[in-house]
Parts: structure tokens; C-alpha cells; sequence
């Protein structure tokens, strides 16, 4: 059942989220909390990772009103040359997963089209000074001048966060990786590419195991490519991986070492006579996100967003209309390769709302218990001091009413691919093309 | 959707899918502006190019020149767009014009 907490008893209030923070950034390829929320990191189209942290004005408080601050930045990834292929290896970050917290620093795992690594994050707030055989400025002392003798002793020095790589798993992938998931086992974690999934463990880097693959034997019988994949939450054994053809299949790895033969397929059946050339292309799914208990899983597609029981196989139990409008647009969006977007969608801490992105720099959440919805925009205006943003209407056709937009008038190259919401509070990120938003539910 | 799309004939069906469905209609729309596409398997071409996805070129050293002249590109090169030459002179490597980078094929390209 759902949690209370934040807002109205156990809700969200949609119409009430106020910015908090903003940062202009390269290309926003990736964004996601930590399992605590204090900490945030991006990954950009030039292999960077920023980590913004959350400052709480009053601790004791945790309902403040909090920014987000430039915590660490560090450069992940390189681009890199493929000689076999003369294919150039971009150092986009396509996704960032964070490791449980187990110490004092954190780690996360970063990874582009065919490197994953794993990054330590720590603090240094104290150094060691007096030592008797060094100046402070670390040149070595005349020995023959030392008389006396002195314990060195930990001084308080400004904050130094630094993030070193840990481990590199390379080589493992021939097509390019999609999607990392971290297992509830906090030992082994899941890389997947267009046609094979592997599985590592955390410590070793010199092999990993394939536990699908479903590359065919010939190539010119290829019909559909994996598109996500995630480990579920609390179950080590199972994880489910998305198609390009709009299906989901669940794999219980018990069940045999390769997992090419699926426990579950979750496939909403098609009216024929509605098959369009666009058909298979919107119900490509580009991504799919366990809710928090596990119960369920969303999946996101060109068009909507849909919920799925796992017990229930035959079709979602719910679906969401994202941007409707934009079926009788698919001529042009095809035309120019937006109907290719791959769009993320998260769910919110107690699992009420989702949230998905838009174009026209537009984000949808979706109220699963209140059945409302709502679309606001992230754009510079939504950014004024203690502004709640406004919601938008979209006109799809016909007279077009005060404040709405039309759809001719939607920008498609302000999309909106990557969103994600603060594990505990009603605190979101969204990413533009070049910009990110936090956005937090204001608290009266 | 809507149930008329079912009770009517093969041709009056096409003529209200259009009229029912704005994806068929787009779709109508696609297929007149490029008659050829669909007529191979677009399923695997599209999912072929997409395994292939990045730029390609020559070799390692033609990506090596690509990403310095990406670094050199603040830099107020006073490259004039060099003309083609023909006949008058056996041209010279400075007198060509720079090698275009080979193109992803466009997935309506036939």
C-alpha cells in the first residue's frame, strides 16, 4: 500500500513542484540517484561524470527545500578507436548505476558502448602534518638538523572528494552496451548489448559470463534486438530484458546457465487489421524499470508507458498515453529519426507516480492512485525563486485554446530522454539536452 | 479500434482506415514519398545499421587526422574552399580538396 510521506496523505501533489536547482552541462547522456538520494550523478556525451550532492538547509528537517551542489567531476570514459572494425568507440556514458553504500565512499559503475568501470568516490577532509624527515611542502629535511622528535598529527584541511577508477571490465561486448543493473546480491552485476547479456562479479575483471544471447546463426534472420535489461530489486535469480519488438522477457538464472530460453514473456497482443508500417518501430521499448517492491514493472515505448503485473503475462495492467498526438505526426518524426528516441521513464519511492520525458523540453507524471496526470516543462522560466510550474496542454488538432500548444509548434530537438526521482522524497532531476533541473514538491 | 473498421468491405475498410486511423494514414503518407521503402525487409536493414551504429573511416589513421582537425577547429584556419582542378596541371596534394567523411547511408536510401 502506499507510503506517506511528502504532500497530501500519501500523494504527491503534481502542480506543486518548484525548482531547486540548475546546472548547464555538456550533452546529458545519463542521470540517477543514489540509494540514499544525497548524491547525484550525470554522465555527458564527452565521457565526464558530474556528482551533485544535497545540501539541506536544516538537517533535522528533511522537508526544506534542497539544492543540489557540484559534488565531484570526474572524466570517465575516452574515446577509443575499434581498429577491427575502423569504427570509432564513442566515450558517451550511456548509463550510470550506484553501488548500495557499504563504507565511507561510494561507488558507481559508469560505462559507454563497450567499457564498463567502476568508480570510488571519496572524501579527504584531514591530512597528516608534522612529520619530522619532510617540510610541509614535502622537500626532505637535512638530517643533521633534526634535534627533537614529534608524532605527526591529522589537521582539518578543505575537502578534497576523489573519484579513482577501481575496475575496468573490457572486451566483453561486440555490440554496443544499453543497460548495467547491479544485483540485490551486491556481488554481480548485469552489462547488456544489442544481441548478448553478460554477468560479472564486482571483483573480477578478466571474465564474465553470457547468460542470453540471441544472435542467430545468420545474421540476415535478425528480427528483433535487446533494448534494456535490469536485475529485479530483491530476487537475485531474476531479471528481465526488453525488446525492439515490444516484448519483455523474465529469466530465472536458476533455471539453467543460459538463460536464451525465457521463465516469462510478457507480450500485449496486436490487432492485426491496426498494423502499420510504424507499427513495430513505436513499440520498440526503450526502457524498462522494476517498480520498488518488485511487484511490478514498467515498460516505456515510442508512444505510452505501461505497467506490468509479473504475475500477468498477457498484457500490462495499466497504460499511460505519453504524447498521443503524436501518431498522426509519425511520417515526419520518422523523417527525421526522432521516432528512434529512446526515452527513460522512472517511478517515484513509494511507487504512485511515474514519470516519463517529452519533446518541447516536456516531462509527464502519471499518478497511478489518483489517475491524474500532468505535463510541465523544464525550461529556464520554471526556474524563477519559488515559481510552482505551471502545467501544459497540448492542443492536438482543432481550435487551439488559450495557453495551449499546438503540436506544429512542439520542438523536437528539446527532448527530454532522461529523468529520475530522489529514492525517499519528491525530489526530481530532469535532464534537457544541455541542461539539468531539479525540481522538488513544495512543502507549505 | 473503433468497432465500423470491421463491418465494412475490403475498399470502403481502406478508404475509413484513413479516415480511423491516423497511423495508417501517415503511413499512407510515408509510402508516397518513398515508394521503394518496405519493399526489402526494413525490419533488418534498420536493425542492421543500428548494430553498426558510429562513424566509420578509413583506418586508424584517418581517425587520428579526423580528431585533430576536431582540436584545431577553434584555431582561424584560412582554408580556402579549394576549387577542382581539372587539366590544366597535374594537381599537387595542397590543390585537392579534403576528403569528405564517408556517410552513414540514410534509411530511406534505397
Amino acid at each position: 500500500m502506499s507510503v506517506s510521506f511528502g504532500g497530501d496523505e500519501g500523494g504527491v501533489n503534481l502542480t506543486n513542484f518548484v525548482c531547486t536547482s540548475h546546472h548547464t552541462a555538456d550533452i546529458i547522456s545519463t542521470v540517477e540517484f543514489n540509494h540514499s538520494g544525497e548524491l547525484l550523478a550525470t554522465g555527458d556525451k564527452g565521457g565526464r561524470v558530474v556528482i551533485f550532492q544535497q545540501e539541506t538547509e536544516n538537517k533535522s528537517q528533511p522537508q526544506c527545500r534542497s539544492e543540489y551542489n557540484v559534488y565531484s567531476t570526474f572524466q570517465s570514459h575516452e574515446p577509443e578507436f575499434d581498429y577491427l572494425k575502423s569504427l570509432e568507440i564513442e566515450e558517451k556514458i550511456n548509463k550510470i548505476r550506484w553501488l548500495p553504500q557499504k563504507n565511507a565512499a561510494q561507488f558507481l559503475l559508469s560505462t559507454n558502448d563497450k567499457t564498463i568501470k567502476l568508480w570510488k568516490i571519496s572524501e579527504r577532509d584531514k591530512r597528516p602534518e608534522g612529520y619530522n624527515l619532510k617540510e610541509e611542502d614535502g622537500r626532505y629535511r637535512d638530517a643533521s638538523t633534526i634535534t627533537t622528535l614529534r608524532v605527526p598529527v591529522f589537521r582539518p584541511m578543505d575537502l578534497m572528494v576523489e573519484a579513482s577508477p577501481r575496475r575496468v571490465f573490457a572486451n566483453a561486448h561486440t555490440y554496443h552496451i544499453n543497460s548495467i543493473s547491479v544485483n540485490s546480491d551486491n556481488e554481480t552485476y548485469l552489462s547488456a548489448d544489442d544481441l548478448r547479456i553478460n554477468l560479472w562479479h564486482l571483483e573480477i575483471t578478466d571474465r564474465s559470463f553470457n547468460i542470453v544471447d540471441i544472435k542467430p546463426a545468420n545474421m540476415e534472420e535478425l528480427t528483433e534486438v535487446i533494448t534494456a535489461a535490469e536485475f529485479h530489486p530483491h530476487q537475485c535469480n531474476t531479471f528481465v530484458y526488453s525488446s525492439s519488438k515490444g516484448t519483455i522477457r523474465l529469466c530465472d538464472m536458476r533455471a539453467s546457465a543460459l538463460c536464451d530460453k525465457h521463465s516469462k514473456l510478457f507480450e500485449e497482443p496486436e490487432d492485426p487489421s491496426n498494423r502499420s508500417f510504424f507499427s513495430e518501430i513505436i513499440s520498440s521499448i526503450s526502457d524498462v524499470k522494476f517498480s520498488h517492491n518488485g511487484r511490478y514493472m514498467m515498460t516505456r515505448d515510442y508512444l505510452s508507458v505501461k505497467i506490468w503485473d509479473l504475475n500477468m503475462e498477457n498484457r500490462p495492467v495499466e497504460t499511460y498515453q505519453v504524447h498521443e498526438y503524436l501518431r498522426s505526426k509519425l511520417c515526419s518524426l520518422y523523417e527525421n529519426d526522432c521516432i528512434f528516441d529512446k526515452f527513460e521513464c522512472c517511478w517515484n519511492g513509494n511507487d504512485s507516480v511515474v514519470m516519463t520525458g517529452s519533446y518541447n523540453n516536456f516531462f509527464r507524471m502519471l499518478d497511478r492512485t489518483q489517475r491524474r496526470d500532468v505535463t510541465l516543462e523544464a525550461s529556464r522560466e520554471s526556474c524563477k525563486p519559488r515559481q510552482v510550474l505551471k502545467p501544459r496542454r497540448v492542443c492536438a488538432g482543432g481550435k487551439r485554446k488559450k495557453d495551449e500548444i499546438s503540436v506544429d509548434s512542439l520542438d523536437f530537438n528539446k527532448k527530454i530522454l532522461h529523468t529520475a526521482w530522489h529514492p525517499q522524497e519528491n525530489i526530481i532531476a530532469v535532464a534537457t539536452t544541455n541542461n539539468l533541473y531539479i525540481f522538488q514538491e513544495k512543502v507549505n | 479500434m473503433s468497432g465500423e473498421v470491421e463491418a465494412s468491405s475490403e475498399e470502403q475498410q481502406e478508404m475509413q482506415d484513413t479516415v480511423v486511423s491516423p497511423e495508417k494514414a501517415e503511413e499512407a503518407k510515408l509510402k508516397a514519398r518513398y515508394p521503394h521503402l518496405g519493399t526489402r525487409p526494413g525490419g533488418s536493414d534498420l536493425l542492421r545499421k543500428r548494430l553498426q551504429k558510429g562513424q566509420k573511416y578509413f583506418d586508424s589513421g584517418d581517425y587520428n587526422m579526423a580528431k585533430a582537425k576536431m582540436k584545431n577547429k577553434q584555431l582561424p584556419t584560412a582554408a580556402v574552399e579549394k576549387e577542382e582542378i581539372t587539366g590544366d596541371h597535374i594537381p599537387t596534394p595542397q590543390d585537392l580538396p579534403q576528403r569528405k567523411q564517408s556517410l552513414v547511408a540514410s534509411k530511406l536510401a534505397v
